[in-house]
């Protein structure tokens, strides 16, 4: 391998211009702002973790997480999400708190990126994490706060898709028992969306036509809440029944927040079985080709910290979000820039400028910046467009003079 | 008019018995596409556009959404593993993927694979537990054994064709190939009715093949 050139960095990490950071900064502060008015406090960890800790418990398979060495030799890990470690100080520092525990995020994550694949080994996650409540009302309360969330921050089309773990899982240990191995290879398939090898497996699979037809319409449990009453007829499940039942409640509450027409039903959205034990969602936007939002109820992920408790959360793909931001603010006015103000002066000025400089930096809005002109020089200001003034190479909404003997804009 | 799917398509023959498929499902395609040299098709009765790419790029553009659906053989999904639903067997460009070599082949203390599926070949060796050394090759890869430069081969086997002619032979069969339908994530969700339309019309016409 060449050593690598000055300007480049290692694969998947990228550097934020201020334009972006501007924009990222908003959306960060506007989103953190609702998890805050919903009662969520914002909390930070460490960027590392030990691998048999936090790395262990995280939904992230091993080879996708960055490992180090500490100079003791024990494995670390930089973190891949923020659930793992909040469970850790929710069972640690802040285990005399009384449950529930709401708490939100906003922090970069890392994974380490598939060869070729082009996706991020860096990015940004927003989120919440509600710890200690196992109600119905939590899950309601969660998805219609991502969906606040989202709403803050400017996306208009998006949608959120609702699921629940124990359904797939108590219809097929129903309809296929003693079909352990299959029934964990079609759960795979499903995982890996691949309904084609679903399919195929299914075809293969030694049961009656009933039960394969049934299996197979599991592929059409997407739609608004009637789903649910298709669902309930493929299975006498009492697991399935309890989680549909479970759906349609939190659906029923999602109508008193009044997002429930941002809401769909997707039985075939299945997360890690390992990890989600109810209800789970995911976030789409129009224009973007990646999930915006994803989050679900993990029941089991505290005890492995210790401290035994309920929880669910969502984290926001803050920068799938941004991507769609940045789109639509090339394509209009970005509204969220400064207005620019040059103060140029000379020796003889300086102490008057200053002033002005600092008065102006105590405004709101207004971005000042000063320049000291060597005696004599003549300030090279051209006007740009309309209303604004270009200095050297650089765009100013205003341009203000302290030179000898004269003060004007 | 913006059209309501946009559908990434292999050129050549998979372009043409793919429209013959969605024809026969009653998809109201021109009967003859000027396909030219043209990288963008439209067919706006259907409310198709077709992006022809070439195979191997087409789960990228579903993956990263430029396309909502695409037409993609099996071989370049297990060797890529995209985030993409595979929703169909269009059972078109059936083949299958196998190990070839020279018919005398014995087991070699320095196993050598020549391949244009890199992780696949790994990953099948892998899982016989057979640690072998990969290398990857971009045409020709039925040379590699005729000149020493490996002593077996995994590629794609049609009608054996090329392979027979070269004094090779199918000394494993991996697995089935043939094209699927693939759909972009958000794609699957927000455009759900007019992909499982879509869907929903195909399945008749695909042959049920074993």
């Amino acid at each position: 391998m060449s050593k690598p050139k000055v300007f480049e960095k290692p694969i998947g990490v990228r550097d934020y211009l201020p334009h972006i950071v501007r924009r990222l900064r908003q959306l960060q502060a506007q989103v953190l702002e609702v998890m805050e008015r919903w009662g969520y406090e914002e909390i930070m960890t460490p960027t590392l973790e030990y691998y048999d800790t936090v790395g262990a418990a995280s939904t992230t398979s091993e080879s996708k997480q960055f490992k180090l060495l500490d100079p003791k030799g024990k494995t670390l890990v930089l973190r891949s999400d923020m659930t793992a470690p909040i469970a850790r100080v929710a069972a640690s520092l802040l285990k005399d708190e009384p449950l529930p525990l709401r708490l939100s995020y906003h922090s970069n994550v890392f994974r380490a990126p598939e060869e070729e694949a082009g996706r991020d080994a860096e990015f940004f996650q927003t989120g919440v994490e509600l710890i200690g409540d196992h109600s119905i009302d939590a899950d309601a309360e969660v998805v219609a706060l991502a969906i606040a969330c989202l709403e803050s921050s400017g996306l208009q089309q998006f949608k959120m898709a609702l699921g629940h773990s124990g359904y797939i899982d108590g219809m097929m240990s129903d309809l296929l028992a003693g079909y352990e191995a299959e029934q964990h290879s079609l759960k795979e398939y499903l995982l890996k969306r691949n309904y084609v090898g679903f399919s195929q497996l299914l075809k293969r699979l030694p049961v009656s036509e009933a039960v394969k037809n049934s299996l197979a319409s599991v592929l059409r449990l997407r739609g608004g809440v009637e789903v649910c009453e298709r669902a309930l007829e493929l299975t006498a499940s009492d697991k399935a029944a309890r989680a549909i039942e479970q759906l349609r409640e939190v659906y029923g509450v999602l109508s008193e927040y009044g997002v429930s027409d941002r809401v769909f039903v997707d039985l075939t959205m299945i997360g890690d079985f390992s990890y989600y034990t109810g209800i789970t969602f995911e976030g789409y936007a129009v224009e973007q080709a990646f999930p915006v939002c994803s989050g679900g109820r993990y029941d089991f992920l505290l005890q492995q910290f210790g401290r035994s408790a309920p929880a669910t959360g969502f984290a926001l793909k803050t920068n799938r979000i941004l991507e769609l931001l940045g789109k639509r603010a090339e394509e209009s006015h970005d509204e969220s820039a400064p207005y620019k103000v040059l103060i140029l002066y000379d020796n003889h000025r300086r102490s008057q400028a200053i002033a002005y400089a600092q008065m102006m930096r105590s405004r709101h809005g207004l971005m000042v910046e000063t320049k000291l002109l060597a005696d004599g020089e003549s300030p090279l200001v051209e006007a740009e467009g309309e209303d604004c003034f270009r200095y050297n190479g650089r765009i100013y909404h205003d341009v203000i003079t302290y030179l000898d003997g004269e003060s004007s804009t | 008019m913006k059209p309501l799917l946009k559908i990434a398509i292999p050129k050549g023959r998979i372009f043409k018995d793919a429209t013959k498929l969605f024809r026969a499902a009653g998809l109201p395609l021109p009967e003859d596409f000027d396909e030219g040299r043209k990288l963008i098709v439209q067919s706006p009765e259907a409310g198709f556009e077709f992006i022809l790419a070439k195979p191997v790029d087409v789960p990228t553009y579903v993956e990263y959404g430029v396309a909502d659906l695409g037409i993609s053989g099996k071989d370049v999904l297990l060797e890529d593993n995209r985030d993409v639903y595979e929703l169909l067997d269009l059972n078109i460009a059936r083949c299958h993927m196998s190990v070839i070599g020279l018919p005398d082949w014995k087991p070699v203390y320095y196993p050598r694979v020549a391949t244009k599926y890199p992780h696949v070949a790994s990953q099948f060796f892998r899982e016989r537990g057979q640690q072998v050394e990969v290398i990857k090759l971009h045409g020709s890869i039925e040379l590699a054994p005729l000149i020493g430069l490996a002593d077996r081969i995994v590629d794609l086997v049609e009608t054996g064709q090329t392979m027979r002619e070269n004094g090779l032979v199918e000394l494993e069969k991996m697995y089935e190939i043939t094209s699927r339908l693939i759909a972009n994530r958000v794609s699957y969700r927000l455009k759900n009715e007019a992909i499982q339309a879509l869907c929903d019309q195909l399945q008749p016409v695909l042959l049920t093949g074993g």
